[in-house]
């Protein structure tokens, strides 16, 4: 008898094909936040098509009980709504597993599998019957496959109905066509399947201190939180939210109610050249500036974030990956921009990186972004990718301390120079962590000073002497060394009796934790960091030393940050072994599962 | 880009402006440019213009591209911030940090290399944006740093020094920006100061994208027989369209009361840039008729003077409705919803 047989609550997975431009992915959306609402901890992915309508797209919901979050391969239920394709759709159900199609038409008896059950629902049908428009009937077909599967998996009818209400609070054509479509689905079920099926929902209260956000909106909302009043950017996929994100938040909390003017300037520069020379003008003048992109910008960025590096520039980059190289695969996820990202432009020129891992340390490394970058004097890259910034993720709360206030740095301020004897040298005196003070222009003639990426001394000047010029690029280095201290500490799962150890970053955080554990259920037992940033700590070195050998778990070809480690670490190359999943879609723990038991 | 530092002596007869300051206040270190580089002229007029309208030296934030133009900030204004950036990226340097700071005057010198080959997308789109600044444009036609390749403003048929003739239709900053859309066009010779420095101060007044194309022979480079940019053939063919002139804010009335055909405009600051046309009939307000004067002139004349002017357009800072006060000086009270706002804020991400 097939596990999938048996009845299971909570704990089980749909795969919804649909044709993209169909506005399949509001129902999608609808299904997975129903059942958040029902506290019963969830994850949506949207595995998308670079198309607007008429091309092949999935939404993935995956349930849990446990919490495990990272993409589950065997589904027990598939949604196939798109005909073309059905064939490969009706292979991925596992044995056992359901299959709901629009049986307006008949199915292809080659597409027939004896191994499953096939879930047919006229959706064409009943929406033709009860809608006139034909837009309408297009889109009303997926709030009734909604429907049917409220029926099929027990999902709270009122939490369906509130968010409908909540939804189209404003419309209420739209939101009684929603409501029909969804009980014609809903009703035509239960008359004619056994509802519900094998596995279901019931409720839970996992999610009380939960939110449901993806990752480009906490990024922007952590641009907010960090006082960010100045962003510049140019379109991409995936990075486009962030900056819709922004804008959002900053007509909402930006307006200045006494003058009614904007406290916050939003630039869409004419390419991302210009996005992050914006960027770097603003910071040079003292504000908080952004931008948001994705591989193929900042590859046209380089040249100004080695300016930035040499010059001593802040600069805030959120590099939203996508699948490279050159355009590559725009909707889809990598973690392939790492190498580029942390020595970024010719020359000798190195960054200080932000790795989160869910829209919770998006928010959090946002702001920590503008913090280092100020501290440091220098462009930070916060490394996100698609499905962090995309897809909506069950995360905690996010908690904010009101005594925070920005960290700008070594900034001389009027009075600091009216004190000063003698001139303002840029790069001279040094701090501990080899900062040099800077002066913002229109303070004073006493700051003044000549900003440039030409060759030059501890007191700014140009010059093409190799010591002088030697000099400052040695604290350069020893500057970003500096920055390890400040970045945030790796998070280490450490477990009794492991034999080796892991090591992640971002987005395959979930993925990992959970192939851990089933690893340990099976007697292979490991430890696993992940780590947060770049430059590397001393956890990263201890870790690596106290491994006989450690895998590193990551989403591109050529095992990128595998070969970080080796050239930032001690750790000989021999002792990192790579498991790499890089076709573009998120990470499951079976690829962690599989890709560490064949190298053992 | 080296430089000299230049001994600074105030010889006790030097007039003061308003602020107490000599002339000698508003320079920057020894020039490293060639021997008669037209562009020492454009500094020494700029260094005029600022000492005139009493700027303060500190007020002013200088920026430039790369190139032999682009070396020429440091050689003005000590006082002032510099910053000499990449190729042809100026113009987003600007742009950024006249977001964080609307009331600094922002002065960007470039050349024909740095604003229409590598950097002509970004001066199209600052000029789009209507940004607050003069962008002076040293218009050699050749590239003098690395040693006398036609540029994109080589005139068709220009010899280089080696008596090769360009072929390529050169790119007109003054067509292409008056097209774009700029609300202050003027052309001037870096060999005629008189012409020059009331149009600069003009453009330092002007609250908009103020494009100043100045032909500045490079004495190395392209000032033989036979190119069009020399400084013979400028002085030959330089064609005067108007002549500016421009009156500080407390002598409004008086140029109110202008002779007959003389154009009074009255700039933001309350200043008055005052022309006279020497064509008769030429509008520097009137865009179509500046397009059909401009069209109409032999194809090597050089024509100077204030060619276009519209000083109500609203800049970025209009167009984008922020803050009167700079981006950068807003209290971080006033940008953080605070934690309270964060709890109630996600109720809606539920």
């Amino acid at each position: 008898m097939h596990d999938v047989l048996r009845t299971r609550v909570n704990d089980f997975a749909v795969k919804l094909a649909n044709v993209n431009g169909t506005g399949s992915a509001s129902a999608n959306g609808l299904l997975m936040q129903a059942i958040f609402r029902m506290g019963i901890p969830v994850c949506g992915k949207n595995l998308f098509p670079s198309n607007i309508q008429g091309l092949p797209t999935w939404y993935e919901i995956r349930v849990n009980k446990e919490g495990y979050s990272a993409r589950a391969l065997d589904y027990d239920l598939m949604v196939a709504m798109n005909s073309q394709t059905y064939d490969r759709d009706i292979k991925e159900v596992r044995p056992g597993g359901y299959l709901l199609y629009d049986s307006s038409w008949p199915l292809d008896p080659d597409l027939h599998r004896e191994d499953i059950t096939f879930l047919g629902v006229p959706l064409a049908e009943l929406c033709n019957q009860n809608f006139e428009d034909p837009r309408t009937r297009i889109l009303m077909k997926n709030i009734a496959y909604a429907g049917a599967m409220v029926a099929t998996l027990d999902i709270d009818m009122d939490v369906v109905n509130a968010l409908l209400d909540e939804k189209f609070a404003g419309k209420k054509a739209l939101r009684e066509s929603n409501h029909k479509a969804l009980l014609l689905g809903y009703q035509y079920a239960k008359e004619h399947f056994e509802c519900p099926l094998p596995f279901r929902l019931e409720k839970m209260d996992a999610n009380k201190d939960k939110i449901l956000i993806d990752g480009n909106t906490a990024t922007a909302l952590g641009a907010i939180y960090a006082g960010c009043t100045v962003a510049a950017w140019y379109p991409i996929t995936p990075a486009t939210s962030v900056m819709d994100g922004f804008k959002g938040f900053c007509e909402q909390y930006r307006k200045d109610p006494e003058t009614g003017k904007n406290n916050y300037l939003i630039i869409q520069a004419e390419d991302e050249l210009a996005a992050i020379g914006m960027v770097l003008g603003a910071s040079w003048n003292g504000a908080r500036a952004f931008t948001s992109t994705a591989g193929p910008g900042l590859s046209l960025m380089n040249e100004l974030i080695g300016f930035g590096y040499y010059a001593e520039i802040p600069a805030v980059i959120v590099d939203v990956q996508r699948v490279g190289p050159s355009t590559g695969m725009p909707t889809r996820t990598q973690q392939s921009d790492l190498m580029l990202a942390a020595y970024a432009s010719h020359g000798d020129t190195r960054h200080i990186l932000l790795f989160p891992a869910n829209p919770n340390e998006c928010f959090h490394f946002a702001v920590k972004a503008f913090d280092l970058a100020e501290q440091f004097q220098t462009p930070v890259i916060l490394m996100s990718d698609l499905d962090i910034g995309m897809n909506d993720w069950v995360v905690p709360r996010l908690t904010w301390d009101d005594a925070y206030r920005p960290d700008r740095g070594r900034v001389l301020d009027a009075e600091d120079l009216e004190k000063k004897i003698g001139k303002f040298q840029r790069y001279n005196q040094e701090d501990e962590n080899y900062v040099a003070a800077r002066t913002l222009p229109g303070v004073s003639q006493k700051g003044a000073y000549f900003t440039r990426g030409s060759g030059h001394n501890k007191f700014g000047g140009y010059t093409e002497i190799p010591d002088e010029y030697q000099e400052v690029m040695d604290r350069l280095k020893k500057k970003h060394a500096a920055a390890a201290k400040f970045i945030p500490e790796p998070e280490l799962v450490s477990r009794e009796g492991a034999k080796f150890g892991v090591i992640a970053m971002g987005g395959c955080d979930q993925a990992v934790r959970e192939a851990l554990d089933v690893l340990d259920r099976q007697g292979t037992t490991a430890d696993y960091l992940r780590v947060r940033g770049f430059p590397f700590g001393d956890v990263v070195e201890r870790f690596l030393a106290q491994h006989d050998f450690c895998f590193v778990v990551e989403q591109s070809r050529d095992a990128q940050l595998r070969s970080l480690l080796t050239l930032e670490t001690a750790v000989p190359k021999e002792k990192l072994r790579s498991v790499l999943v890089y076709g573009g879609f998120p990470l499951s723990s079976r690829h962690v599962v599989q890709g560490i038991l064949s190298q053992l | 880009m080296p430089s000299i530092a230049k001994p600074v002596a105030t010889h006790p007869t030097l007039q003061r402006n308003a602020l107490g300051l000599t002339i000698r206040d508003y320079e920057g270190s020894m020039s490293t440019l060639c021997a008669g580089c037209g562009h020492d002229s454009i500094t020494a007029a700029v260094i005029r213009a600022l000492w005139e309208l009493d700027t303060q030296p500190h007020m002013v934030a200088k920026l430039s591209g790369i190139g032999c133009s682009s070396k020429t900030p440091t050689y003005f204004l000590s006082g002032a911030h510099g910053f000499n950036s990449a190729h042809g990226r100026m113009p987003a340097i600007v742009t950024g940090a006249a977001a964080a700071d609307r009331d600094l005057l922002y002065i960007g010198v470039s050349g024909d290399g740095d604003s229409l080959s590598i950097g002509l997308g970004q001066m199209c789109h600052a000029i789009r944006r209507n940004i607050r600044m003069a962008y002076i444009l040293e218009n050699n036609g050749v590239y003098g740093l690395t040693k006398g390749q036609f540029s994109a403003s080589s005139d068709i048929g220009s010899k280089s020094k080696r008596g090769e003739p360009n072929r390529m239709a050169p790119i007109d900053p003054v067509k292409l920006s008056l097209s774009l859309g700029a609300t202050f066009i003027a052309r001037s010779f870096s060999g005629d100061k008189e012409q020059l420095v009331p149009i600069l101060k003009a453009a330092f007044t002007h609250r908009g994208f103020a494009l100043v194309d100045v032909v500045s022979p490079c004495v190395t480079f392209n000032d033989h027989e036979g190119s069009t940019k020399s400084y013979k053939h400028t002085r030959k063919n330089t064609l005067r369209a108007t002549q500016a002139d421009w009156v500080p804010p407390q002598s409004e009335i008086l140029a109110q009361i202008s002779k007959s055909g003389t154009t009074a405009v009255t700039m933001h600051d309350g200043s008055v840039v005052r022309f006279t046309a020497v064509p008769k009939d030429y509008d520097p307000m009137d865009r179509r008729k500046v397009a059909a004067y401009l069209d109409d002139q032999p194809a090597n004349a050089v024509v100077t003077g204030l060619l276009y002017i519209d000083p109500s357009a609203p800049d970025m800072h209009e167009l984008g409705q922020s803050s009167p006060t700079p981006l950068r000086d807003l209290a971080y009270e006033k940008l953080c919803p605070g934690s309270a706002e964060l709890e109630r804020m996600q109720e809606e991400f539920r």
